[in-house]
């Protein structure tokens, strides 16, 4: 016991003292807890510009800003939230964080690529700032051109900030890829990875083979616009279309980079939270993967009502539809999961549970798109913007904070206030529905996207859908809140708060530097609750007569 | 680790490089021959072998871990997808698909009530 005591007193958080100490750190955890500050800034900052376009909206006429600087703001919010937030999001945080731990590993395979990806992140960071601060883009996120070859502004930094990072995220898919394959602790073998790592490494691929892509779109799109090379300006001889083929090629498998581990983590969730072992492990591993192929052959679907030939929608229309085939798989298992469990509500799995509401319309209303004729009608509206806000924010920021909220103890040692927690869940749900449900109803009659006025008729949907996002920001602050107070003063807890199986719970929170005492032998499932339950941090195997010592208890006291 | 390194023989180098100056000879006299519009298609060909040699020996990808083998191809097929698909576009854009709009059930109800003469030519466009 005064061991363990020992242990509590001695993590990774207080082991070494300073800002160098954190500065220079290649401690896995550590990097993940920069990365996880990093973020959320850039979180915060995209929130508020998604808080004053609803605000600008509320009513048609001019209110907080005019249409350029609107105009702008709708760029930046896209911009910020995709490449800064978005898509490092769960792999740099969590991944980082949680990966090594979650299979027996004492760091990933290369910690200092590891820190050179949050410094190169910072990197890209202070060049998309840069590029605000010194006139701003107003291209929409996606650059298209030939207006971002043409217009003013900084359109060259932005894109540089977002080349680099770029490879930030290519560092990261490496790291994960390598770390996967070589660093699994003995007796884990693939199939007795959790599923969050699939999740990770079916991104990590998309990562390294699509980030590149993005890279060479924005170079020749820095070249055009410096040297004047024609190879999407029409008027130079290019081809603006094929700019829309390079940067989707990166952009839809970057879709799923974002959703991936998402995926991943509400496949912990839901089992750990349903006290069952996961249904159908080996489909939602390989349906990971089999949306990871997927992802590289649909990207013409963004490109309908863009002047792409005939044949190429056709082609792209048939290939969307195949995305349903592996989103299904993993939507039914994690039902079936659910189903005849024995479901704890806490907040968890109230995120994962609104993730499966959220996702599911964001998933159906994707096959709706991803139809020609209905997306020629449907195509720029909000229907697109409610769309991809259902897949974006209510499938993989739920996911995010439902592994937030699931992991949160074991970063800090300390748990939040359930109470808030729970009724931020409610509050985030209510005020997400009312914002993005209302722009379906504008879409399908018209409202068109990236408008700063619009016509009397909408009005009434326009203040409705703001409100909502106004409930959903005063939700992130009772978050934050509740958040960092527990960071400091939460209630201490024990290795394994929720009696998850996953080997990030054999060890104390937080974990200490090393992450375990001695290399864990892996002798169970992942989700082996048939077998298995935890009670006040000991294993208990039901399979076999009392006071039987079991391993996993060894493994980290010992 | 280091104990399985393959360490080529020098004449295998000697004779990739021979093979290598070949095919460049090749690249040229093929040059001076008209294949119509297989030209492209030869000069790749010989381009694609000459670069799988390179990865093959030069390269040891021939020696190494499979898995090397398997990951380099698999970044060339996605580069092919890339490719491929977007030619469907940039080759098809004149390429018109002509949609003719025909009632799915001409006895339906809907058309009963339209004048003659348009029923008439729908009957007529349909035969």
């Amino acid at each position: 016991m005064a061991k363990d005591q020992l242990n509590a007193q001695k993590n990774y958080l207080n082991e070494q003292k300073g800002i160098k100490s954190w500065l220079f750190t290649l401690d896995h955890k550590r990097i993940g807890i920069m990365y996880l500050f990093a973020i959320m800034f850039f979180f915060f900052i995209g929130g508020v510009m998604a808080l004053f376009i609803r605000l600008e909206l509320i009513r048609p006429e001019e209110i907080v800003v005019g249409a350029d600087t609107y105009n702008q703001l709708f760029t930046l919010h896209g911009a910020i939230m995709i490449f800064l937030f978005i898509v490092p999001g769960i792999p740099a945080i969590m991944g980082n964080f949680f990966l090594p731990l979650m299979i027996g590993a004492k760091d990933v395979a290369f910690p200092r690529l590891n820190l050179a990806s949050w410094y190169v992140y910072i990197l890209g960071s202070v060049f998309a700032i840069y590029s605000i601060m010194n006139g701003s883009v107003d291209t929409g996120w996606t650059f298209y051109t030939p207006y971002s070859s043409d217009t003013g502004g900084a359109v060259i930094s932005m894109t540089l900030g977002i080349f680099i990072l770029g490879f930030s995220s290519i560092f990261t898919g490496i790291n994960f890829i390598v770390t996967i394959h070589k660093l699994r602790a003995p007796g884990m073998t693939w199939f007795k990875l959790p599923l969050f790592a699939w999740g990770t490494y079916a991104t990590a691929i998309i990562q390294v083979l699509a980030t590149p892509v993005l890279g060479i779109t924005l170079l020749l799109l820095i070249f055009e616009r410096v040297m004047g090379i024609g190879i999407f300006d029409p008027a130079m001889g290019g081809d603006p279309v094929l700019y829309q083929h390079f940067f989707w090629f990166y952009s839809h498998p970057a879709v799923y980079i974002m959703i991936l581990p998402a995926m991943g983590i509400i496949s912990e969730v839901i089992s750990v939270f349903s006290n069952k072992k996961i249904f159908g492990y080996k489909p939602i591993a390989f349906s990971s993967l089999g949306i990871a192929l997927v992802s590289f052959l649909v990207w013409g679907h963004h490109m309908f009502t863009s002047g792409q030939s005939e044949l190429a929608a056709m082609i792209f229309s048939f290939l969307t539809f195949l995305v349903g085939i592996p989103s299904g798989i993993k939507m039914f298992n994690w039902m079936a999961t659910i189903y005849k469990g024995s479901v704890s509500f806490d907040t968890p799995m109230l995120y994962a549970l609104s993730f499966l509401f959220l996702f599911g319309i964001g998933g159906f209303t994707g096959i709706m798109l991803g139809a020609l004729s209905v997306d020629v009608h449907l195509h720029d509206t909000y229907f697109v913007v409610a769309h991809f806000h259902y897949v974006m924010m209510g499938g993989t920021v739920m996911g995010f904070l439902a592994g937030l909220h699931y992991w949160w103890p074991k970063m800090w040692g300390r748990m939040y206030s359930e109470y808030w927690a729970k009724l931020t869940v409610a509050v985030i749900f209510i005020g997400f529905n009312m914002t993005f449900f209302t722009q379906f109803i504008m879409g399908t009659k018209g409202m068109p996207r990236r408008y700063h006025s619009y016509v009397d008729q909408f009005q009434p949907l326009h203040a409705f859908s703001s409100v909502g996002s106004f409930i959903i920001g005063m939700g992130f602050f009772i978050m934050a809140a509740y958040l960092l107070h527990a960071m400091f003063r939460g209630k201490p807890v024990g290795k394994n708060p929720w009696g998850a199986l996953t080997l990030e719970w054999i060890t104390s929170s937080p974990p200490h530097h090393h992450n375990f005492e001695r290399t864990p032998l892996v002798t169970d499932g992942p989700y082996d609750y048939d077998r298995i339950m935890v009670e006040n941090d000991k294993w208990i195997y039901k399979d076999q007569p009392v006071e039987k010592p079991d391993e996993s208890q060894e493994k980290v006291e010992h | 680790m280091e104990n399985h390194h393959h360490i080529t023989p020098l004449k295998t180098y000697l004779g990739v490089a021979v093979g290598l100056f070949i095919l460049t000879v090749v690249t040229v006299a093929v040059s001076f021959l008209d294949f119509g519009p297989f030209n492209l298609v030869v000069a790749l060909l010989i381009a694609a072998i000459k670069g799988s040699l390179v990865a093959l020996f030069f390269m040891h990808l021939l020696y190494d871990n499979k898995l090397f083998g398997a990951i380099f191809s698999i970044s060339i097929a996605f580069v092919a997808i890339f490719i491929i698909l977007t030619m469907f576009d940039t080759m098809g854009r004149d390429m018109v698909v002509e949609g003719k709009s025909k009632p799915i059930n001409e006895k339906a109800v809907i058309y009963s009530k339209q004048d003659s003469s348009a029923a008439a030519d729908t009957t007529q466009s349909n035969h």
